[in-house]
């Protein structure tokens, strides 16, 4: 034996990486989180928002990252999804190790559209295994996968599975194993390509091959100024575009091109698979077809679906209240603690109005973040979202969006930030951003304490014709008027910023299954944790900053001339009404209160005066914020709640210098009408930032609403006010 | 030969052609929609769009603005 051969090298045991790839609705998730457990770390992709998740587990001695890329069905790189998936797997990403083996989940009850996307990893000449999953459906379906027949045929391992038991997963381990141990290309499927694309594609293939996949150099030939030809030109350069030109007029001439691709493939699956999937003679009736014959029944299927909208609602609007309560609660105690180890003084306001403020309203939103996200997982993973948007997409086609925008803009008249992160489920880019850009239109909850103290001190507690509350006419207006204003949005949107062509509405209606609570629960924790970390510190800065500025200056001269009224004041009444206004006067010369004063020109045409503006100014952060402050200014003190008859009468009674009401029922309108369009709330941007990844998005939310507010509340005095002159 | 958007429901037909070659004619044919596909409409929802599909033993529902350009025989 040879000196090279006794010491042959051990196989090598570097770490690898291998991406993990399938059709939406294959359970692919559910396998992720099998084969890595909890070890998963979410981040995005630089300068995109496609979430990376990627996983360790430990196989045959070596450390194997896994990486999930987005469920797609096609690698032609149409989408931002599809464009990341090959540009992984070809290790184009930037920063991205090398892909060395492929894990293709496919659902086996399924097989004659799940090839498609194989079809078209095979081409990609990297090792890969075949996740047969689901074999359960397809047991019950009657369809019966030869698995050993399948492998030869398409020359990779196939392993059958069950990911949600966890039966097969050691097999699939073994599988990968095997294939990262020889670090052989699977073997390329051989597709009968017509004549035409096949020259075509010879033509191209000198000078993109290296930095294009088959499946994107196929894609381009027929998408004609589309995005595949722009990353062609941009990935393979000039002279790789004008061959381009070049093999499709060449290939024009036998006759159409578009169609020819699909068909080749689909015409190879159906090869593949005869013989070696087997259907019963007459399709079985499946549960599916059971369960929707109800749940997209046309009458019985939409009171199934108020019904579940409505305990969404219900759970958003006041299954949270406890929960919000209680967080309150706990930040009360930590202020009072505070404010007993901290000495009076900028420290301890800093603490108390900045910081615990700001992080109070933070974790105050977790409770319906939390609730909402249980519900879509729920949603989403038992087969049901997909049927939401089936029953309701006509209902917003007409707007330019689909019917998966009703639930991020439902869930927003409860709160705009967890509808935000709803609108995630939105597949189409443009879609998502034009739903996001509305769902703070919709009348959160935290509108409504300032709504009930505006309603409370102005509008009368009368009824139209004996039944008809004139409060509650107004309540449902201010509700409405965010409704009515964010469908034009949309239909605005979609004809400027957003323009493109409509987003194709083609979904799969995937069968119905169990959720796996694993994978749920790990999704409400990766939301919360997102929130938390990175919203929330954009949400304590903006808290602090407009702490400052309601804070600074502190002239001393006037504590002094409060000093020297308090020793000459009687009782502890009078006392107390001495602090109120000294805080009303240090707020009135802080810089936001100089603000206001500067503001005031702008402000008047809203009928408002510079107490408002300062109001408005401070509630920047969050809207209910201006109760607080309202009642600060009125020298009233901060504690006072939207419902306390002492701050509506205080409102109702508050006069200008020169004596006139300081509000008036059009006064109140206007502010009515102007909280329901602006976008005062730090939560949102932040969590808009987050959702987008520019501040753009945000800016431009925050912009257009404030215009379109302003112009809302102007005309909304000036009808108020010749309404009742 | 007809649309598809024009098919009744419970009729099976066959795809003969999928017309363009943008997007959305590329996702449909992606789909499954090619050539010689057999196909059932299944129902339509209650507002009367979209459409509900049977397609290679799934489930698949499109707009009838999509489902105007496959070209399909009975």
């Amino acid at each position: 034996m040879s000196e090279a051969l006794r010491h042959a090298p051990r196989p090598d045991l570097a770490p690898r990486t291998v991406a993990i790839l399938g059709n939406p609705n294959t359970g692919k998730t559910t396998l992720f989180n099998a084969l890595t457990g909890l070890s998963q770390k979410v981040a995005n992709y630089p300068g995109v928002t496609v979430e990376r998740k990627a996983g360790k587990f430990a196989l045959g001695g070596r450390s194997v990252e896994l990486v999930d890329l987005p469920g797609t069905y096609s690698l032609a790189a149409r989408s931002l999804d599809e464009a990341i998936a090959v540009d992984v797997l070809l290790g184009r990403m930037p920063g991205e190790a090398p892909i060395h083996a492929v894990v293709a989940v496919v659902d086996a009850g399924n097989l004659d559209r799940n090839l498609f996307l194989v079809s078209q990893l095979l081409e990609l000449s990297l090792p890969l295994v075949l996740a047969l999953n689901m074999m359960d459906g397809a047991a019950r379906r009657g369809v019966r996968v030869d698995v050993d027949a399948l492998s030869a045929r398409l020359g990779v391992p196939v392993v059958p599975l069950r990911a949600d038991r966890g039966e097969g997963i050691e097999a699939l381990k073994a599988a990968i194993d095997r294939v990262l141990l020889a670090g052989e290309p699977a073997p390329s499927p051989g597709i009968a390509y017509p004549e035409a694309l096949r020259s075509a594609l010879e033509r191209l293939a000198p000078s993109a091959a290296r930095r294009m996949a088959w499946p994107e150099l196929l894609r381009a030939l027929v998408d004609v100024g589309g995005p595949a030809e722009r990353r062609l030109a941009q990935l393979a350069g000039p002279f790789c575009a004008a061959q381009l030109v070049q093999a499709r007029r060449q290939a024009l001439a036998d006759g159409p091109l578009a169609g020819l691709e699909a068909a080749a493939r689909y015409a190879w699956v159906r090869a593949q698979l005869q013989g070696v999937v087997v259907r019963p003679e007459v399709p079985r009736r499946t549960m599916t077809e059971r369960i929707d014959a109800l749940l997209t029944h046309r009458v019985l299927g939409l009171i199934v679906l108020v019904l579940a909208l409505g305990s969404l609602f219900q759970a958003l609007y006041l299954g949270a209240a406890p929960l919000v309560a209680g967080i309150d609660w706990i930040f009360a105690r930590l202020s009072d603690g505070v404010a007993a180890m901290v000495p009076y003084g900028p420290l301890q306001s800093l603490l108390l109005n900045g910081v615990l403020g700001g992080a109070g309203s933070v974790v105050a939103f977790l409770p319906q973040i939390l609730i909402l996200f249980l519900f879509l997982s729920l949603l989403e993973d038992c087969g049901y979202m997909a049927r939401v948007a089936f029953l309701l997409d006509r209902l917003l086609s007409w707007t330019g969006v689909s019917g998966r925008a009703v639930i991020p803009l439902l869930s927003s008249f409860a709160c705009a930030v967890p509808g935000v992160m709803a609108a995630r489920t939105i597949e189409n880019r443009r879609d998502r951003l034009a739903t996001i850009l509305v769902a703070p239109l919709m009348s959160c909850s935290a509108r409504l304490p300032v709504y009930s103290l505006l309603i409370g001190a102005f509008v009368p507690a009368t009824s139209l014709w004996g039944w008809l509350g004139m409060q509650g006419l107004f309540l449902l207006g201010a509700h409405l008027i965010g409704l009515l204003v964010a469908l034009l949005v949309l239909v605005l949107t979609r004809r400027t910023v957003l323009r493109g062509e409509a987003a194709p509405f083609v979904l799969e209606l995937p069968d119905y299954r169990w959720p796996s609570w694993l994978s749920i629960a790990d999704r409400l924790l990766i939301r919360a944790r997102a929130f938390l970390v990175r919203a929330g510190t954009v949400i304590v800065a903006v808290g602090v900053l407009v702490w400052a500025l309601s804070y600074f200056p502190r002239p001393a001269a006037i504590h002094q001339g409060f000093e020297a009224r308090r020793t000459t004041a009687g009782t502890m009444e009078a006392k107390a009404a001495l602090d109120r206004a000294e805080s009303a006067a240090y707020l009135e010369q802080s810089f936001l209160g100089r603000a206001g004063h500067l503001l005031e020109p702008a402000v008047r045409p809203l009928g408002w005066d510079w107490r408002i503006g300062v109001s408005v100014l401070a509630s920047f952060p969050a809207r209910e914020v201006v109760i607080a402050t309202t009642g600060t200014i009125l020298g009233l003190g901060s504690e006072e709640g939207a419902s306390s008859h002492a701050l509506q009468g205080a409102i109702a009674g508050a006069r200008r210098p020169d004596g006139t009401a300081l509000f008036t029922l059009p006064i109140a309108v206007s502010l009515i009408v102007f909280f329901a369009l602006c976008c005062q709330c730090a939560a949102t941007l932040a969590v808009i930032r987050r959702e987008t990844g520019s501040w753009r998005w945000p800016m431009l939310t925050f912009g257009y609403m404030t215009v379109l507010a302003y112009l809302a509340a102007f005309g909304a005095y000036h009808l108020t006010t010749w309404v009742t002159a | 030969m007809s649309a598809l958007a024009k098919v009744p429901i419970g009729s099976k037909c066959r795809v003969v052609a999928v017309s363009g070659a943008d997007p959305i004619a590329q996702r449909l044919m992606e789909m499954g929609l090619v050539e010689g596909a057999e196909l059932q409409v299944v129902k339509l929802a209650p507002l009367g769009d979209p459409m509900q599909i049977t397609v290679l033993g799934y489930h698949l529902t499109l707009r009838k603005t999509e489902a105007a350009r496959v070209q399909v025989v009975p």
